[in-house]
């Protein structure tokens, strides 16, 4: 929509040389490098797993099977819903309390003071050491599950959160007081807007850990989910069957990725290519 | 206090405000580790603006023009002496005074349109009546095209358009620009200076406003205030003598008394800059 006041402008101007589009496998080097890489090391993985005891290893086609049988049965389609349901919950639920709290400890230096030190002790610690205590307050079943999935994805929310809020220009702010906007004003109509880029960074951080953080708590907690499956499959044996909830996770970790990945670009288009930290 | 000139224009009245600036001084403190800088950014500075007197502000990069305006505005506290807008003390932000930052300062999420309207949207007005007065403000500017790009869509001198309707939505009794026309080319630069010509006649607003360019301080100031630098202060003031309905420009720039006024603001800005511990008191 921006070219349609230089549209003639660019007609009068002499015609481009025309570009000739490069061939098919210039345009797609590297998708095809990938493929080919997967490719390979899927084959090598077949041959070498076809050889092995079937204890230790398995291999893509036994595994694709098995893949097939388990959602005939509706066992993987209830083990996804297993997890994905405190998952997504887990994650909205710290999407909700992370944001807030990261626009008040960026934005005011006293909540920062009172609050700031556990945001930093939240994300550096090893959470994990806390899910025997959650499984004491919160016993076994769903709502421990969500615990623990807000708890490890509440902080890189927070902490993505309040480094936006820092680096919002003050020169931005000064024109919403200049105009004699509120506090609230300002904070919800320019320090919000402007924080979102790193707001959906923190998301993007946050989901991958979310993924993370249902399977160990389904590790430690419930027999149930995928990694219920994952566990059950290793008692006995099934190393193909331990391989199906693995695969499932890592497409659901890299899928969630990318959708928050798109929604940056979706719900920022103004502020360019997302920046590039990853966990 | 009561003002002669103002009781002078009561039409306008309401609209209308001067703005004395009385002794002000200034200090920044910056710290870099352990060391500890002051810059004395302004020393004593006091002038007076006429209510409807368009004034501009000159000088070096560094002598406080900025600072100034930002104190006027009330984004920045003076260390000692007052301002006084309307014969009131100013202590922070007002509804009587708004600005055109020196790099637009958009709002980078917000449409041409969502920009201009932040200032009444502050001020609590209501949906459609805000969005009417914007665009007619960005009509105004030139920009009724380009209302709903948003400001990385926009070229360097098409932002710096969108701060001026800004500023001009909430309808300022002082208008403060920051090098508002830098950034434009000579034609919609002078178009503008038109413009800002043309509302201040039919508004009567009190407009100071910052330049480098000493062509556009003669052709619009009543009064050009030349500024020297380490301390900021007030080196000269010029009043322009020049015939009152400016409305040809083209024509105000072939004059004789242009050029002389022009030449006299930059002689002495060049041997200020030379000899500026020789600095002589300001005159009035
Ligand atoms: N917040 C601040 N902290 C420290 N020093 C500052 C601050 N703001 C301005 N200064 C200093 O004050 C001096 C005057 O700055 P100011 O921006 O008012 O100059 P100016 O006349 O507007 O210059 P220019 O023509 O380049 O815009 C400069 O030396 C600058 O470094
Ligand atoms: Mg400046």
């Amino acid at each position: 929509m921006t070219t349609t006041e230089h549209g003639e402008q660019r007609a009068a101007r002499p015609a481009e040389p025309a570009r000739t589009r490069p061939p098919f496998h210039r345009r797609h080097r590297s998708g095809l490098i990938t493929t080919a890489s997967i490719v390979v090391v899927l084959a090598f993985w077949e041959i070498t797993g076809r050889r092995m005891n079937p204890i230790f290893s398995s291999y893509p086609s036994a595994i694709v099977r098995k893949f097939d049988v388990q959602v005939r049965s509706g066992l993987l389609p209830q083990a996804l819903l297993d997890s994905l349901q405190p998952l997504l919950l887990g994650f909205c639920v710290a999407a909700l309390i992370g944001i807030p709290v990261g626009l008040l400890i960026g934005r005011y230096r006293a909540a920062d003071a009172a609050l700031g030190v556990y945001v930093t002790a939240g994300y550096a610690m090893p959470l994990v050491a806390l899910i025997p205590l959650f499984m004491l307050w919160f016993g076994l079943g769903f709502t421990v599950k969500v615990v623990i999935v807000v708890v490890m994805t509440v902080f890189p929310i927070v902490i993505n959160t309040r480094a936006g809020v820092r680096a919002v220009p003050r020169a931005l702010t000064e024109v919403g007081t200049s105009f004699m906007a509120s506090e609230l004003h300002i904070v919800r109509k320019i320090i919000l807007p402007a924080t979102v880029p790193h707001i959906m960074t923190g998301l993007r951080l946050g989901i991958g850990r979310a993924v993370i953080a249902i399977v160990i708590a389904e590790f430690f907690t419930a027999i149930g989910g995928l990694g219920g499956q994952i566990i059950l499959a290793g008692q006995r044996f099934d190393t193909a069957g331990l391989f199906v909830p693995v695969t499932v996770l890592m497409v659901l970790g890299v899928g969630l990725t990318h959708l928050v990945g798109w929604l940056e670009t979706k719900v920022a288009p103004w502020a360019g290519p997302a920046d590039t930290d990853q966990d | 206090m009561t003002d002669p000139l103002a009781e002078k224009e009561k039409p306008m009245a309401a609209n209308q405000a001067g703005v004395s600036i009385e002794d002000v001084s200034k200090t920044f403190v910056t710290r870099t580790g352990k060391q500890v800088d002051e810059v004395h950014v302004l020393d004593h500075v006091s002038l007076r603006v006429e209510p409807g007197e368009i004034v501009a502000l000159t000088g070096l990069s560094g002598c406080g023009k900025t600072t100034l305006l930002r104190i006027l505005l009330g984004l920045e506290r003076a260390d000692s002496g007052r301002v006084l807008v309307n014969g009131s003390e100013v202590t922070g932000c007002g509804a009587d005074r708004s600005m055109v930052f020196q790099n637009a300062q958009l709002f980078p999420w917000r449409s041409a349109l969502g920009n201009v309207e932040f200032g009444l949207e502050a001020r609590g007005v209501p949906k459609s009546e805000r969005r009417r007065t914007a665009l007619e403000k960005l009509e105004l500017v030139g920009l009724g095209h380009a209302t709903d790009r948003r400001p990385d869509q926009l070229s360097g001198g098409m932002q710096q358009r969108v701060g001026l309707a800004r500023a001009l939505s909430v309808d300022p009794a002082v208008l403060l620009m920051d090098e508002p026309f830098g950034a434009l080319d000579a034609q919609t630069r002078e178009g503008l200076q038109a413009e800002v010509l043309r509302i201040h006649r039919e508004t009567g607003k009190t407009i100071i406003f910052v330049t480098h360019d000493l062509d556009e301080a003669v052709l619009l100031a009543h009064r050009v205030v030349l500024m020297a630098p380490n301390p900021g202060r007030i080196d000269r003031i010029f009043p322009i003598e020049l015939p009152a309905p400016r409305t040809d420009l083209v024509t105000v720039r072939g004059r004789k008394e242009f050029g002389a006024q022009r030449h006299e603001i930059w002689h002495r800005l060049m041997t200020g800059a030379s000899a500026q511990a020789a600095a002589e008191p300001a005159t009035t």
